[in-house]
Formats: structure tokens, sequence, C-alpha cells
């Protein structure tokens, strides 16, 4: 064993036993980070601060909510709501943190795509962003059934059926996944059971292997510009702070997140406090009813675009029912943003607005994605299934034309 | 050498005893979700037709799906494989969740016709559909007919295997 002397102080004891001065070098003073980024790169620390929100939140509501048929719906609307002191918050932070983590999702990822920090040895970062989004989604989906209103039932009893399009197995799936022929007590237990443990378990995984993808590759920037960080570090190292185009994970980079994460603190607590409806559907302060299908059904806003993907397609093409459409289209949507470093041919790493074809592609994509958001919401009727469905088919359109389109690129660019 | 070949056999004893086991979790934990004999059990429900009024909508529960029943009018024609005769009355038996994705339609009067909330489909009284994306008419459950009055839900019938057999080669066409 090594020899150890008298620690002087609680710090040097820990540091002789953990090398915690070196775990801390390591991780967090020299991690380097591109110092030539924007407020785009403080999304991640902001999901993180987010997801611990949520785990706090969710530990404190666990303790009075009741996964059972007959009680859930009161020991949510009456026990938490009105009983509980300060229930109230947790479940408004619950909620609406829910919502709020998707829309920084979507900002995290659409900024990957923006700067094409999806490619060139940053694909595992990408894929385990992608894993830690699916997650989210089924978390989503488990923690949106337990108030057992009528849109936590309706929304459990159409998701679930969808896996009754899978050829051969697909009924006896649904009976299996439900643990009975509707949506009922089985249901709400294990979802319970999914939501509280096994996908948050799965998520701190996620989140660990995605934090630890970053790690070779290193974070994107600006400008896409790769350059060598063991070089420019020394340069940080030896004072140089300024010709260095790296900066330190802490204090550097950090102090400036917590500002972001500050600055969207106050605007996400004004949410919880005075705007917080967005995420309490109205329809879901009735009770579960499984004899009484709301007039109009839609999932919360983050799942639209691809719920407007599913119910695109609402009549027959080529003797495929429109039902079997929707659910290849559905399954489409769901996988193709993880194959996107292979779509994107293209050897350019910059931020879309400096590719010549790219930038079509991204705006077009966002525009597409904006209006099936919008439509999802409304109901399917006369003009609105039209625009659902040109605008299911061009999404689909999109990623089958990006291969092409990357290349013509890579040609206009000659390989730069 | 012979370590060598001593680690490879305690390699594919530890392997042999990993599968079986991984086998066995796999085979329970799947067993443990799947819908418990309570619930397989829960059976049939019995229906009194007397009580139904012509072109107004009955809904009854059965295994926990909801059951339309329409008593058809005098002035709504039966409709060959699909209404069924308790009686002397025609009336559409029919599972009541929309074959797209499973909500529930709501039964117009006026009109004659379901209409489904979720995706716009539509079907006619006797459950045909007659817009929208559901792929086939509504799903029509197993039943018997006991008396002039009445009907059990969840007990075959050659009525009812009549309906499913002719649904079953029309559903091709349509």
């Amino acid at each position: 064993m090594a020899e150890f002397e008298k620690a002087n102080s609680i710090g040097e004891w820990f540091d002789q036993r953990l090398n915690t001065s070196g775990f801390w070098r390591i991780m967090m003073t020299e991690y380097w980070i591109p110092k030539n980024i924007n407020f785009l790169w403080a999304m991640g620390a902001l999901l993180a601060m987010l997801f611990t929100l949520l785990l706090v939140t969710g530990i404190f509501l666990l303790m009075y909510y009741k996964p059972d048929v007959n009680m859930a719906f009161d020991s949510v609307n009456y026990t938490i709501m009105q009983e509980v002191a300060y229930g109230w918050i947790f479940r408004n932070i619950h909620g609406v943190g829910a919502s709020v983590v998707f829309l920084v999702i979507y900002i995290h990822m659409f900024t990957g795509i923006y700067y094409g920090s999806y490619k060139k040895g940053r694909e595992m970062i990408w894929l385990s962003g992608m894993l830690l989004f699916v997650l989210f989604s089924a978390e989503g989906f488990s923690g949106y059934m337990l108030p057992w209103g009528q849109m936590s039932y309706w929304a459990a009893y159409v998701i679930t059926e969808i896996f009754g399009g899978i050829p051969f197995i697909g009924d006896e799936l649904v009976i299996w996944i439900r643990g009975n022929f509707y949506v009922a007590d089985a249901t709400l237990t294990r979802f319970f059971m999914l939501h509280v443990l096994l996908i948050p378990l799965a998520i701190l995984g996620a989140i660990v292997f995605h934090f630890y993808t970053l790690r070779f590759p290193h974070v994107n920037n600006e400008e896409g510009e790769f350059f060598d960080y063991k070089e420019e570090s020394e340069k940080y190292l030896a004072g140089d702070k300024k010709e260095s185009k790296v900066i330190a994970f802490w204090p550097d980079f950090l102090s400036k997140d917590f500002m972001v994460i500050s600055i969207f603190m106050i605007f996400f607590f004004y949410l919880v406090f005075y705007h917080n409806a967005f995420a309490m559907d109205p329809v879901n302060f009735d009770k579960a009813d499984g004899l009484k299908t709301p007039a109009h059904i839609y999932p919360e806003w983050y799942f639209l675009w691809s719920y407007e993907v599913l119910r695109g397609f609402f009549f027959d093409i080529a003797g495929i029912s429109g039902k079997s459409l929707g659910l290849m289209a559905f399954g489409f949507a769901q996988i193709i943003f993880v194959l996107l470093p292979w779509l994107d041919k293209s050897p350019m790493v910059k931020p879309a607005n400096q590719r010549p074809v790219f930038k079509y592609w991204f705006w077009l994509l966002m525009a597409d994605l904006f209006v099936l958001t919008i439509f999802g919401k409304l109901p399917p009727t006369g003009i609105n299934a039209w625009v659902g469905f040109y605008a299911s088919i061009s999404f689909i359109v999109l990623f089958l034309a990006l291969p092409f389109l990357t290349k013509l690129e890579a040609k206009m660019v000659g390989g730069k | 050498m012979i370590n060598e070949s001593r680690r490879g056999f305690m390699g594919k004893a530890f392997g042999a005893v990993a599968a079986v086991g991984a086998v066995g979790s796999l085979v329970a934990m799947k067993k443990s979700w799947d819908p418990l004999p309570s619930v397989m059990a829960a059976g049939f429900t019995t229906v009194d037709m007397s009580k139904l009024e012509a072109n107004k909508l009955e809904i009854v529960k059965w295994q926990g799906k909801p059951i339309f029943l329409l008593k058809f009018g005098s002035d709504m024609p039966a409709v060959e494989k699909r209404s069924v005769k308790v009686g002397d009355n025609y009336y559409s038996v029919m599972i009541g969740l929309c074959t797209h994705l499973g909500c529930i339609p709501a039964y117009s009067q006026g009109s004659k016709q379901f209409k489904c909330a979720c995706h716009g489909g539509e079907f006619d009284a006797a459950g045909i559909h007659t817009f929208g994306p559901p792929p086939r008419p509504l799903d029509i459950p197993p039943f018997a007919v006991k008396d002039e009055n009445t009907i059990v839900l969840g007990e075959s019938s050659p009525e009812y295997e009549a309906l499913i057999a002719s649904l079953s080669t029309d559903n091709n066409i349509a």
C-alpha cells in the first residue's frame, strides 16, 4: 500500500484517498471548450438544470401520488394541488418543466443541426443525444398518463393502439403492453413504474454517456473550425488566454452558463407562477372515462409534429390503407433524425447559412415542422387534412432528398 | 496451455449458466406483463334489447370496451351482412371504437352517422366506414341471440360467425 502522510486539511485528506484535485482538473479546469461559441452552447447545462428540477419535484410528488385508477385523479387534483403545503408548486414546476424541457431539447437539437455538430467524428454525440430524446419522449408520455384525466387516458389509449399496426403480433402486443384489453389499472401502474424508476435510470445513464461522447471530438464551435486542442490548451495554460482558441470548462464556460441559467430561470418561474395553463390542459381536469372520448384529442405541443405525420395520410394510396401509411410515416419520422450524420453527405462542418444547399434544406425543414405543429393541434377536417397531408409528404421528401442535395453541395464546394 | 483450456471451460460454463438464466428471466418478465387471469376471464355481458329506442344509440360496456347498440327504425333498411336480427327488429351491434386508432365515434341522429372526432373518420348507421382514415368497418363483438329480447356479448354463435366470415372476404375488396 502507498504511504499516506498525515493530511493538513480535510481537502487534502480526501485528495490523498480519492485524488479529488486530479479529478477536478480532468473534468473541470482542464476540460477544454472552444472560445468561439454563443448562448446556444448553454442549452446542455440548461437541460441538466431542468432535469434536476424535474427529478426533485418528482420526488416530492411521489410522496402523495397514488398509482391506482380509483385514487390517482384525486391524489393529484385534490391531495397534491389543494392539501399538501406547496404541493401545487411542485406540480406546476413538474408540468411546466416537462413542457419547457422539450423546448430546450429542440433548441439544443436544431442548434446541432444548424452548425453541423453531428458529423466528422461527432456521430456518437448525436446518437446519444437522440437516445436521450427518445427516453425523454417516453418519460413525457408515461408521466402524462399519471394524473388519470381524460387526456391522460385517451393519449395512453391512442399511443398504445399505435403498436397494433405492427404486422402479425400487433393486437396481442397492445394487450400485453396494457395488461388488459383497454387502458386500465394494470396499465397505469406499470407506466408509473416506468416513469418514476426505469426510464429516469436510463436517462441518468444516457446523460453521463452523452457527456462522455463530447470528451474526444470536443464541442463544435460557431464556425465549425477544427484545431489542435493540445496546442491551444498549452497556450491557455502558459497564460496566453487571449491568443488561445479554448477556454476551461470551469470557471470560464460554466460561469457564463450560469448567467444563461439565471435568465432562463426567471422566465421559467414566470411561467410556473403566471402562465402554467399551457402545460395543464383543461380537458385533463375531467377524470378518465373509458366510455367517452373527448371531442378533440391532441398531444402536448412537443409531439404535435409527429402526431400530424401520423394522421396526415387519411386515405388509401396504391392499395395501402391510410392507417398503415400513417404508421409507416410515423415510424419514419421517429427514426430519421437518428440517421442524420449519414444522410448528410457533404463534408462541410459550417453553420447552415454558410452552406450553399443545406441552408435551404434547414429552413424548409424548420418551416415544415412549424406547419406540422400548428396543424397537429387543429381538427383534421376539410382543408386542414390536406395541409397535414402535404406537410407530412414534404417532411418525408425533405429527408429522402437530403443525401442528394448534400452530394450536390459537396461537388459545389469541392471537398471543403 | 492447461490454464488456457481451464479458463476456456470456465468461460463456457459461465456462458451456459448465464444464457439459461437470461432466457428464464426474459420469459418471467414477459409473462409478468401479461393480462392477469382475472382480466382474461372478465367475460360476458347480457343485454336486454327491448329497452332500446329506434335511431337512439345505446352504449354498454363489455371487456372495458364500449359496445354500440343501435336499433334500426322503420325508415332504416337492414344492411346485409351487418345488421343483427333480434326478435322482429334489426340492430347494429358493434364495438364502439374507431378502427383507425380506437377513439369512440359519436352518433348523429340527424345524419344517421358515426363521426370520430380524433381524425375525422365517418361510419354509417351499420358501422361501415364512409370517410377518413378508418381502414375497415366497426368491428362486431362476439354475440349470441338468446331470445327475442336478449343477447349475450362475449359468447360466439352461428349468426356471429356468419357475419365475421362475410366480413373477412368483403374487407379485402374495401
